[in-house]
């Protein structure tokens, strides 16, 4: 049934009000809409829900698309300008930056290596001066000269010979490193090396090749003969080893007066 | 009662089928949605005056819904659819305010 259309006004009746309710007010008015629908209530209540509609779609749209979808053209020219900047910047670092890697890491190479050869380095020199102890295959040769026979001589000949037969290290009486500063004084009774008195018997500790020291040793006229002759009357005692350790270490001084020429 | 259940059906409506808007309407939506809060107001302050009237509503609601979404395509036409968006935001958020006003005032009396 069409309803006359209707301008509301101070003398008219309120909607669907047959009842003859005259015109209620504020918060009345609000229960009397919502206690008696009316007609014109229903067109409303179309509209509202079409309204309730649109902007549900509306918040799920938001809530599902990205934020862009909304912006306009010049907008997203201008934020996509600013990504590829902001990419070819990055991407500029990423070059410098691999670089400097590629850098860093060889030259953590060729430090790794330079600092490996140093070390092997000084352990020769360490061994060669004397400043650590070593082990290794060897000799040990006791010489037992009751009378005191041997003197410096003798003993600066015996480490000749080991050193001419390849000994790496020596040590007297495990005691004295014997390196390149070594000194020997003395005489018979009393000999003297860098400064210690040797007691007897002495004892030489070689390392290098047991046969060719004992062989260095032991030849006619060398020092077994020599000790085992009537003038010394000594007796020398020649072990190989497979294991010889030397603990003594020698200290090494500034030297005052050399300079590297 | 009808309304606030029209209401009610609607966010329902739109929750649970889930309707797709075309692409090309979607920029105008939230005038529209805008101004469709404008015409609602302005309906309720119109009941609590007695002024009411469907028919001017119904008309009032979509003629600003459509001359909303319009105002915007032919910004957008022309190159201005940010700003005249936003001139029609302006205008529709101070009537709004207003209908919201008169609405407070016929029901506090303040």
């Amino acid at each position: 049934m069409p309803e006359p259309p209707r301008r509301g006004s101070a003398e008219e009746l309120p909607h669907g009000s047959a009842d003859g309710v005259r015109h209620a007010t504020g918060w009345r008015a609000v229960a009397q809409a919502l206690l008696r629908p009316s007609r014109s209530h229903l067109v409303v209540a179309v509209i509202l829900m079409l309204a309730g509609l649109g902007i549900t779609l509306q918040v799920r749209t938001l809530a599902t698309q990205q934020d862009y979808s909304t912006l306009r053209r010049s907008e997203l020219i201008g934020i996509l300008d600013d990504l590829t900047a902001e990419s070819r910047r990055l991407e500029a670092q990423i070059v410098e930056l691999e670089q400097t890697r590629d850098e860093l890491r060889s030259g953590a190479d060729s430090q790794q290596v330079a600092r490996e050869e140093a070390a092997r380095r000084r352990e020769e020199l360490e061994i060669l001066a004397g400043t650590i102890p070593a082990r290794g295959q060897g000799v040990r040769v006791v010489i037992d000269d009751p009378s005191g026979g041997v003197g410096s001589s003798i003993l600066l000949n015996a480490l000749s010979e080991l050193r001419d037969a390849g000994a790496e290290v020596i040590e007297l009486n495990d005691q004295v490193r014997v390196a390149a500063g070594t000194w020997v004084a003395g005489d018979g009774a009393e000999l003297t090396v860098d400064g210690v008195v040797l007691t007897r018997p002495l004892s030489i500790d070689a390392i290098g090749d047991p046969h060719a020291l004992s062989e260095a040793l032991r030849f006619r006229g060398g020092l077994v003969s020599e000790i085992s002759d009537e003038r010394v009357g000594g007796r020398v005692t020649i072990t190989s080893d497979a294991e010889v350790t030397i603990g003594s270490t020698r200290q090494v001084t500034q030297p005052r007066f050399a300079r590297p020429a | 009662m009808y309304a606030i259940l029209g209401l009610l059906v609607g966010v329902a409506l739109g929750v649970f089928l889930q309707p797709v808007m075309p692409t090309a309407l979607q920029p105008y939506l939230p005038i529209a949605i805008v101004a469709a809060l404008d015409a609602m107001f302005g309906g309720a302050r119109a009941y609590l005056e007695h002024t009411f009237s469907d028919r001017v509503f119904v008309v009032s609601f979509v003629s600003n819904v459509l001359i909303a979404a319009l105002i915007v395509w032919i910004g957008d036409q022309i190159g201005v659819g940010t700003q005249l968006s936003t001139a029609v935001v302006v205008v529709l958020g101070i009537r709004i305010f207003t209908n919201a006003a008169a609405i407070r005032r016929s029901l506090f009396h303040a």
